[in-house]
């Protein structure tokens, strides 16, 4: 376990670890700490965080505990985050593997398809998507690892190229191993860890995509979203600007702390590319 | 010549594509509740049956789903997107209208994000593990995690509502008439906020890259022998390192073309700006779905066109890239 010392000693992997794991505590505790609803009324509209102890980070337009917003928040992004990216790195993993280990016809329809949603804006995807299957959690999710399957396919066929010929390869096909095994059980595995560690990017842009599309007023309005609160302090942003502020800085800590995480991994790996 | 050919090749190559996502997309919006004549009703305030029968009959919207596609895409050859039913004008004239100011906000973000990156990178670079680089990697990793929408209000808090320099959002001043140079430069500060929300994140991206690329290129043979030349170490960064380091970040401008278009739906709607992004936006809202596939189709062809520019310079910038290669 090399690796995991060689990521304790990089810094910023550790801050982004720590990082990770308060937006984490904060997801766990959100039931504890604030048991009600977090977008029920909860006091006057638009006090100043610090006015009042019970609010300690304001109420927003509407009343509500923008605290309690915060942490129930946490929940979604690091929920819609961590599904969007399963589902989008297990398409693109399965598209990438057969792309990679067949080549030939299939290689070049299945990379036409990634071209395809890689020419088209997946902001704009995603408008289309939402416009087609509406907006609440669950379409929503699925439709943000819809549009962040691309590279990762790409990332995965590329290690398929370079190891479907190897001897290991070679040796399961002379055993008479058929192609499923061969794909998931000998060549996946060793193409596997550079799509893991790319899958903290495709997290860091699911967060930012779910944000910015509940800031729309686009994504699912009955939960605790730290974009839906950005949008909605939008329209009282001339003097009460900390309604929009407070939920940026917590959107920002998380990408932060997922990258670092992603980039001390990636660094740990694959010592010999530190510093890129 | 042989560039042009080269480049004339990959476009070509790209139609598949284009057919590919407007088709993708045409079958997608099938599925989507409500159609035109929906729209069209909600806007008169509701008619009877009848009268929706003779609308999609008009329409074509009565046909099969194949004969409706070959009908659009016919269409499309003849470069007829349609008509919008919310903006009462075809959607060809919408979007034109629209172009410029995404395509004006595109550019000045891309240079900004181009040459700050570039600067940044190498400034980093030549100080790598020292103070400068530090700083500049943290900031790069800071931007890259800025939700844009956001930096984009808290500038407006503290430049348009605090410090009052800039306007806070629209294109231009429109409570007087300018002609000329005034009217220029009144764009131009309503387009300082939205350029540097939407190039940051790309200029953290861009700054990464460079960094690592001049980090790359310092280390080969050639620039050893530069110095050993006798060279300055400005001379050797300007002329020796940089156009083999720069190879990384055009390629990069043809990758980001359309995380760009995409981000300039937010930044648009953050800024009130009339541009595609925003149309985008609005045609989503009011479920104009023949807008939004004209969106669909522009985007495309947007990002293809940079790809193919971004083509062309690859090939002025590295000789070696040939049709045969």
């Amino acid at each position: 376990m090399g690796w995991v010392r060689g990521y304790f000693r990089s810094p910023p992997a550790v801050i982004g670890l720590v990082l990770l794991l308060l937006v984490v505590a904060m997801a766990a505790s959100a039931g504890w700490l604030f048991p009600r609803d977090p977008l029920a009324l909860a006091g006057r509209p638009l006090v100043w965080p610090l006015d009042n102890p019970r609010f300690w980070l304001g109420t927003d337009n509407s009343g509500r505990d923008i605290a309690a917003q915060i942490f129930h928040g946490a929940r979604i992004s690091l929920l819609i985050g961590l599904v969007a990216t399963v589902i989008a790195v297990l398409i693109g993993i399965v598209i990438g593997a057969v792309a990679g280990y067949y080549g030939g016809a299939v290689d070049t329809i299945l990379m036409r398809v990634t071209e395809a949603f890689q020419t088209l804006p997946n902001f704009l995807l995603l408008l289309v998507l939402v416009v087609v299957f509406g907006s609440n959690i669950t379409t929503v999710t699925i439709a943000i690892g819809v549009v962040s399957w691309p590279a990762p396919a790409r990332l995965t066929r590329a290690e398929f190229l370079s190891l479907r010929n190897r001897e290991f390869v070679q040796a399961g096909r002379t055993l008479g191993l058929p192609d499923f095994k061969l794909i998931f059980g000998e060549i996946l595995p060793n193409a596997l860890p550079p799509v893991i560690v790319y899958a903290s990017v495709v997290m860091a842009v699911a967060i930012l995509l779910e944000s910015a599309l509940a800031f729309l007023r686009l994504s699912d309005p009955n939960v605790a979203s730290w974009g839906n609160l950005i949008g909605l302090g939008r329209d009282v942003l001339r003097v009460q600007w900390y309604v929009s502020a407070i939920p940026g800085v917590a959107i920002l800590v998380t990408v932060l702390a997922v990258s670092l995480v992603g980039q001390g991994l990636n660094d740990a790996l694959n010592p010999r590319l530190k510093g890129r | 010549m042989r560039i042009l050919s080269l480049a004339g090749r990959r476009l070509a190559a790209s139609i598949p594509t284009l057919l590919l996502i407007l088709i993708g997309v045409f079958l997608l919006l099938q599925f989507a509740p409500g159609d035109t004549v929906d729209a069209m009703m909600a806007q008169m305030g509701g008619g009877d049956a009848a009268t929706a029968r003779q609308l999609r009959e008009f329409y074509g919207l009565d046909l099969s789903v194949p004969a409706q596609l070959g009908q659009y895409l016919w269409r499309l050859v003849r470069l007829d997107l349609g008509f919008s039913a919310i903006y009462g004008k075809p959607v060809a004239t919408v979007i034109a209208e629209r172009l410029p100011a995404t395509i004006l906000l595109m550019t000045a973000s891309l240079s900004f994000a181009f040459f700050a990156g570039l600067v940044l990178g190498v400034v980093a670079a030549r100080g790598v593990n020292r103070w400068p680089d530090t700083i500049i990697s943290t900031l790069g990793l800071v931007f890259y995690a800025t939700p844009s929408f956001w930096f984009g209000l808290m500038a407006i808090v503290v430049f348009s509502i605090y410090l009052q320099w800039l306007p806070a959002g629209g294109l231009e001043d429109i409570t007087q008439v300018q002609t000329g140079i005034w009217r220029t430069l009144d764009i131009a500060r309503h387009l300082v906020l939205p350029t540097l929300t939407l190039g940051l994140i790309f200029l953290a991206i861009y700054l990464r890259i460079m960094r690592a690329s001049m980090l790359e290129v310092l280390n080969l043979d050639f620039v050893r022998t530069a110095r050993a030349k006798g060279l300055d170490e400005t001379r050797v960064v300007v002329r020796h390192v940089l156009r083999n380091a720069l190879l990384p970040m055009v390629t990069l401008i043809g990758l980001q073309a359309g995380t760009m278009l995409g981000g300039s739906v937010v930044v648009e709607s953050v800024f009130s700006l009339p541009g595609l992004g925003r149309l985008a936006y609005e045609s989503v809202v009011q479920r104009d779905l023949n807008t939004l596939l004209g969106i669909v189709f522009v985007s495309a062809l947007l990002v293809i066109a940079v790809n193919f520019l971004v083509d062309l310079l690859y090939a002025r910038l590295d000789p070696r890239i040939t049709p045969g290669g």
